[in-house]
């Protein structure tokens, strides 16, 4: 089955490597949202806020979670040669951010099904759990754009890149809870949100400046004639968003409670537009400078079955998806299973 | 100091083995749960609502396990065993997808509704996603265990290059002991929430709780267990026969059978030994395994010193673990169906009112012997899972790959590290987990029982009295 004149084994990686990148965007934002808000609970004013923050995204993190399983899904089974190479040489931050999904998911249930005295416990080890989930897999960002190889100064870029997503997951996060909290919460959110947008800022920039440095190649691709022109539009729609978000933080909370989605809505297309400049620069390597998608992708015939059962689920699941964020839609409520 | 080899088969084993608990838990739990949100509704008897209320706690937290351990073994795919996806990701890899793809998503997302959405959604929809959460963990179920199947019994591809490339998908998810392998599995886990019902009601009646809700349980629990154990006897059979065709070694390991021969005794105890490749100290029933596994005295079974290579290379499992492992499992088995049809029996007996299947029926001491039965799933569970897994050593896609040649090349140390990092968190989880179980049982007997149901609104149920629900409202 040819598709634009290319035969299966061409055209086959490409789109097993743009489902993967939809999916790793959509975990980064999602769960982003919601690990951010684990980082921001010791900050709550009070025990209360601290429920309603929880509360907020009770219902969501599990789904949210379930695209990181797709995306290192997607890579096991479309790229398994660089599954291998990747996980591998990923050793311990893979070891770290798994010891911190473990702890958060549980600390949801165990903080409010445990007796009252080990509440606290529980909270702690909730944002403990985020905070090591954000900052292994900033390290690991980190250490991808550095090629996977580690030196004193690509180790120390890590550690940056850590910082910089744990902060950036902290100001969606914070941008998540002045669309969904109200009072105290919200006027707390906002602040958040003020002092951790440099985070998303730094982040991007240290990335921007990083790729074409460590690459020829790539600077090749963002730094010739016409490219630059065309691809001029990625940091500059950044800087507008940047603009806005500035502005509203001015406004916000606004008396009607209008435009509680607008920092959200513009972190949103920040991590867009920072993963496809990512996305740009990578293309065609899997693992960077090593191996391409068309070298590690598996057989045509295995992903055409998977391409198959996509094309009727990715489809049904992005609408019960929708679904869910409509059943729990408007202000954060106390989670009650009755 | 091991080598990174026994250290990752260590650490893939403490993983599974932890992650397995809490799905043996949530496959038949989601449709317990179902089941009394049904009952609620064609009875209208709030005892089913008090019921669904208690276990949708524990049905949460067992989910949350579940998944975070889940994730965890993913990952592991590819830090310890990239030679597994390397060779035959062809095959493992559409059948992976297809589980998230239709199971892990459906779960997570409508588990959200169904936890939280009760007041938010009408009732149809709340029910809509309890089915669809039992729906979700038993599709999950469906293709891990085809999976799973596969390796012990592939078929449907060629290997070309080196690397296994999938030429019949009917075949390979159809595979020969798949069928057996699922009905066993979903049987186990129907098993184990059968007598966790009955064993957490009966630690809440021993506590004194002689609520209406609490007498249902028991008798559910009961009822389920005596109604799937002999099912499970009779499919685990056939799982037996039909592994005997397939993987012969494994049989042979599970009988402590050394040399082919026919009237081969059912041994009850033997020590078996690997040195001298003979058993020490064995009792055993004479002719009992012939019978079992060929129906007759005579029966040839293979042995083991079939599966030795000329060069003297071992290609059957330790024979030890897989010996002992199938008789913990079976050795539960039989403690499940003497204790639920002997309780099935005394509740035949009518009560001082006349009234059969009454609770009071049943003597104390049965009583407590449930309670530790709670966890009697999971012992037989695991030790069934340990049986099928380590009888297919030294394969990992049997006859096709060795589970040598998947190890990843990552330094002993840090595999040992990491491990001991896993076994640290898994074994604090598990007190942790076992401890709220029993805690939320203690608070449930000073609850008051549900009297009265708030009005319905647009078919939902909603404003249900919530005075002893207290510890599910975060903020209390």
């Amino acid at each position: 089955m040819t598709l634009f004149g290319l035969p299966p084994a061409e055209w086959l990686p490409i789109v097993f490597a743009a489902m993967m990148g939809f999916s790793i965007l959509l975990y980064v934002i999602l769960d982003g949202y919601d690990l951010g808000v684990g980082i921001l609970t010791p900050f709550a004013a009070s025990d209360q806020d601290k429920d309603m923050m929880v509360a907020s995204i009770g219902p969501f993190w599990d789904a949210n979670e379930t695209w990181l399983v797709l995306a290192v899904g997607l890579l096991l089974v479309a790229f398994p040669a660089a599954h291998g190479l990747i996980l591998s040489t990923l050793y311990l931050p893979v070891f770290i951010m798994l010891i911190g999904l473990i702890l958060r998911g549980v600390s949801f249930e165990f903080r409010v099904k445990a007796r009252a005295k080990y509440k606290n416990l529980w909270n702690r080890l909730f944002f403990l759990g985020s905070l090591m989930t954000a900052m292994s897999q900033g390290f690991m960002l980190g250490l991808y754009v550095m090629g996977l190889q580690f030196t004193l100064v690509t180790i120390l870029f890590s550690l940056l890149c850590a910082l910089a997503l744990t902060v950036a997951y902290a100001f969606i996060g914070a941008a998540w809870l002045i669309m969904k909290g109200e009072g105290r919460l919200q006027i707390d959110a906002v602040r958040w949100a003020k002092e951790c947008i440099w985070g998303l800022v730094v982040g991007i920039a240290a990335i921007s400046l990083a790729t074409p440095m460590v690459s020829a190649r790539i600077w090749d691709k963002w730094f010739s004639f016409p490219e630059i022109l065309l691809l001029s539009p990625l940091p500059l729609l950044s800087l507008l968003l940047l603009f806005i978000l500035a502005r509203s933080f001015k406004h916000l909370p606004d008396a009607g409670d209008n435009w509680a989605w607008a920092p959200f809505v513009s972190a949103l297309g920040l991590f867009v537009l920072a993963f496809m400049g990512l996305a740009y620069s990578f293309y065609p390597y899997v693992v960077p400078e090593q191996l391409t998608i068309y070298e590690a992708a598996s057989a045509p015939e295995s992903l055409m079955i998977i391409l198959i059962g996509a094309l009727f689920v990715v489809p049904t699941i992005l609408g019960y998806t929708a679904l869910a964020y409509w059943v729990f839609r408007g202000k954060a409520q106390t989670l009650r299973y009755d | 100091m091991m080598d990174t080899l026994i250290l990752s088969r260590i650490q893939f084993a403490a993983n599974i083995s932890f992650h397995i608990l809490f799905p043996t838990i949530t496959i038949a739990l989601g449709w317990f749960l179902l089941f009394f949100k049904l009952r609620f509704q064609w009875t209208g008897d709030l005892k089913w609502m008090e019921a669904y209320r208690f276990w949708v706690k524990i049905f949460a937290l067992s989910f949350a396990m579940g998944v975070v351990s889940g994730i965890t073994m993913s990952f592991q795919f590819g830090t310890n065993w990239p030679g597994f996806m390397e060779k035959v990701g062809n095959i493992a890899g559409p059948l992976l997808a297809y589980e998230v793809m239709t199971a892990f998503f459906l779960e997570a997302v409508f588990i959200g509704i169904m936890l939280f959405g009760f007041s938010r959604v009408p009732n149809w929809l709340h029910t809509t996603a309890t089915f669809l959460v039992a729906f979700g963990t038993t599709m999950s179920t469906f293709w891990i265990i085809v999976l799973n199947s596969w390796m012990h019994t592939p078929q449907g591809f060629e290997i070309i290059e080196g690397v296994a490339h999938a030429t019949d998908w009917w075949a390979i998810i159809f595979n020969p002991s798949m069928p057996y392998r699922l009905a066993h599995m979903l049987l186990a886990s129907g098993l184990t929430v059968s007598f966790l019902v009955a064993g957490l009601a009966a630690f809440r009646w021993l506590l004194g709780d002689r609520k209406e809700t609490v007498r249902s349980q028991i008798r559910v629990g009961l009822g389920f267990a005596a109604l799937l154990i002999p099912i499970q006897i009779l499919a685990g059979d056939m799982h037996g026969l039909n592994t005997l065709e397939h993987q012969p070694a494994k049989v042979a390991a599970m009988e402590g059978n050394w040399e082919t021969q026919s009237n081969v005794p059912l041994l009850l105890f033997a020590l078996p030994n690997g040195e001298t490749r003979q058993n020490d100290y064995e009792i055993g029933v004479p002719n009992g395994a012939s019978i079992i596994l060929k129906h007759k005295a005579e029966g040839v079974l293979p042995g083991l010193n079939d599966f030795v290579a000329e060069d003297g290379t071992v290609l059957h499992p330790p024979v030890g673990k897989v010996f002992w492992s199938f008789r913990v499992m079976v050795g539960t088995g039989v403690a499940m169906l003497l204790l639920s049809w002997a309780s099935v029996a005394l509740m035949w007996r009518r009560n001082a009112q006349g009234k059969r299947f009454q609770i009071d029926r049943l003597p104390k001491l049965l009583l407590i012997a449930l309670v530790p039965m709670a966890l009697s799933g999971w012992v037989a569970t695991l030790a069934g899972w340990y049986t099928t897994e380590i009888g297919r050593q030294p394969w990992l896609v049997n006859g096709v790959m060795s589970t040598t040649e998947a190890v990843a090349d990552v330094p002993a140390a840090m595999v040992l590290s990491t491990l001991i990092g896993y076994l640290s968190v898994y074994a604090a989880l598990l007190f942790a987990y076992i401890g709220v179980i029993l805690y939320l049982a203690v608070k449930a007997r000073h609850g008051a029982p549900l009297d009265e149901m708030g009005p319905t609104s647009g078919g939902a149920v909603v404003d249900v009295i919530a005075r002893d629900d207290r510890g599910v409202v975060p903020a209390e």
